[in-house]
């Protein structure tokens, strides 16, 4: 399981907790998140979200 | 010289996350239009928001800065000019003037930004008081707290409050005034910014509301902030996060209707043929929205219309997360209607509902757990600008 971050705002999407409370269960990888999907916190594009590392889940 | 053809490029004056944005976004719609972005800084791309907690995660200026102007300018196909200061702009011509040379444009996109406000402070130090507006600032201000030990904060609004949870959190005393009887008095209703208080200064801060500084002077290697109601405090650092004030003289000086923005319509368009404005500088429809979304939803519009698609902007209902770990903060300010909050406590924190007097639903405030019904709540509010 890996974090992203957005480049925006810092929103950090981690795939083993997901956001269940937008529609998107834990364990969601980040490939299987749709393109149309956008930062909950600001609103920038998939596209536009960052890799933060390439090491586990933070939590 | 000849007058601007529409050969010309797209001119976007700022780097900020508005200029960077709108440069991305009209990418993706036209990859071969020639634009031109104008820097007043090195034009590095960085998060802005993140300036106001990267303190505990310990990250230097350099490491929030994802992507150089050369970077930046590989990845959007454009040509971007750094150090470069705006004199004047000619929009009969469709000229811009900068540091004794011209530019030509097609269109124009002023992306300015807005200023931080300084409060007007007596004081032999009165000068050194920061303010963080930018990643040089914020550079300068890691600087100077290096080996010290307290901030005294000017503003306990969004930033004020951000900030505060940040030093916290990264092991300094912090001081927070503020004329208001509470902090985010603009932003939120009386019970939930009293639960935030409550927070905060059960991680540490020490208020000083109801009042404000009057001067600020050197006392050997501290500084003293002397307040308004007669008491004073000892700090290493004093910073300010009163507010902003957009950017206007440039358009001014152009002839460009302002208020207190650089006003335009819902298409982002200026009193100017072939002018734009987007951002913290912009007054759009008579609203200026100083947070990421809706420049987010302005960026995407305006692209468009750029690309000879035009699209007015379209704000859906927008919440702005206060990052203060400390207690979690949600607020989608209502628009001014009458109304009034309801505010429903719970083992999860504050749930503050705006209705407007049929009850409808205009606006929301969550402190606390409670932050997690963002989604749920927001997806009931009407947009702002449909």
């Amino acid at each position: 399981m890996k974090t992203w971050q957005c480049v925006v705002c810092g929103f950090i999407y981690d795939e083993a907790k997901g956001i269940p409370e937008d529609g998107i269960p834990a364990a969601t990888r980040w490939e299987d998140i749709p393109a149309d999907w956008s930062c909950p916190d600001c609103g920038v594009a998939k596209a536009d979200f960052e890799m933060v590392e390439t090491g586990e889940t933070v939590a | 010289m000849e007058p601007a053809i529409d050969a010309d490029p797209i001119v976007i004056v700022g780097s900020g996350l508005a200029g960077y944005t709108l440069a991305r976004e009209l990418r993706k719609l036209d990859a071969r239009v020639q634009l031109t972005i104008l820097s007043r800084d090195e034009g590095s791309f960085y998060s802005k928001p993140m300036l106001s907690n990267a303190l505990a995660s310990a990250k230097t200026a350099a490491q929030i800065a994802s992507a150089s102007a050369e970077q930046m300018a590989t990845q959007l196909n454009a040509r971007i000019v750094t150090a470069a200061e705006v004199e004047a702009i000619d929009t009969t011509r469709r000229i811009l003037h900068t540091g004794g040379k011209t530019i030509r444009y097609a269109k124009l996109v002023l992306a300015l930004g807005a200023d931080p406000i300084a409060l007007p402070l007596e004081g032999d130090a009165a000068h050194e008081v920061m303010q963080i507006n930018d990643l040089a600032a914020y550079a300068r201000f890691r600087e100077a707290i290096l080996g010290k030990k307290t901030v005294a904060l000017l503003g306990a609004g969004l930033i004020g409050c951000e900030f505060a949870n940040d030093l916290l959190a990264a092991g300094y005393g912090v001081h927070l005034i503020d004329p208001a009887a509470r902090p985010l008095g603009r932003l939120l209703p009386e019970a939930a910014a009293e639960q935030v208080q409550r927070a905060l200064e059960a991680a540490g801060v020490r208020w000083h509301l109801g009042t404000t500084a009057r001067a600020v002077s050197r006392v050997a290697s501290e500084l003293r902030v002397d307040l308004a109601d007669g008491s004073a405090l000892a700090a290493d650092v004093v910073l300010a996060a009163i507010g902003l004030r957009s950017r206007t003289l440039l358009a001014q000086r152009a002839g460009l209707k302002t208020n207190r923005g650089i006003v335009t319509d819902r298409m982002l368009q200026t009193s100017a043929a072939h002018v734009y404005a987007l951002g913290d500088c912009a007054e759009v429809d008579g609203q200026i929205l100083p947070y990421v979304m809706p420049i987010m939803q302005a960026a995407r519009a305006l692209a468009k219309t750029l690309a000879g698609a035009p699209t007015p902007v379209v704000y859906s209902a927008m919440p702005v997360v206060v990052k203060t770990p400390a207690i979690p903060v949600v607020v989608c300010l209502p628009p001014a209607v009458s109304g009034a909050w309801k505010v429903r406590r719970d083992a999860c924190g504050i749930e503050a509902r705006f209705e407007d007097e049929s009850g409808k639903l205009m606006g929301y405030a969550l402190v606390g757990a409670a932050a997690e019904r963002k989604q749920a709540l927001t997806k009931l509010l009407l947009p702002v600008l449909a």
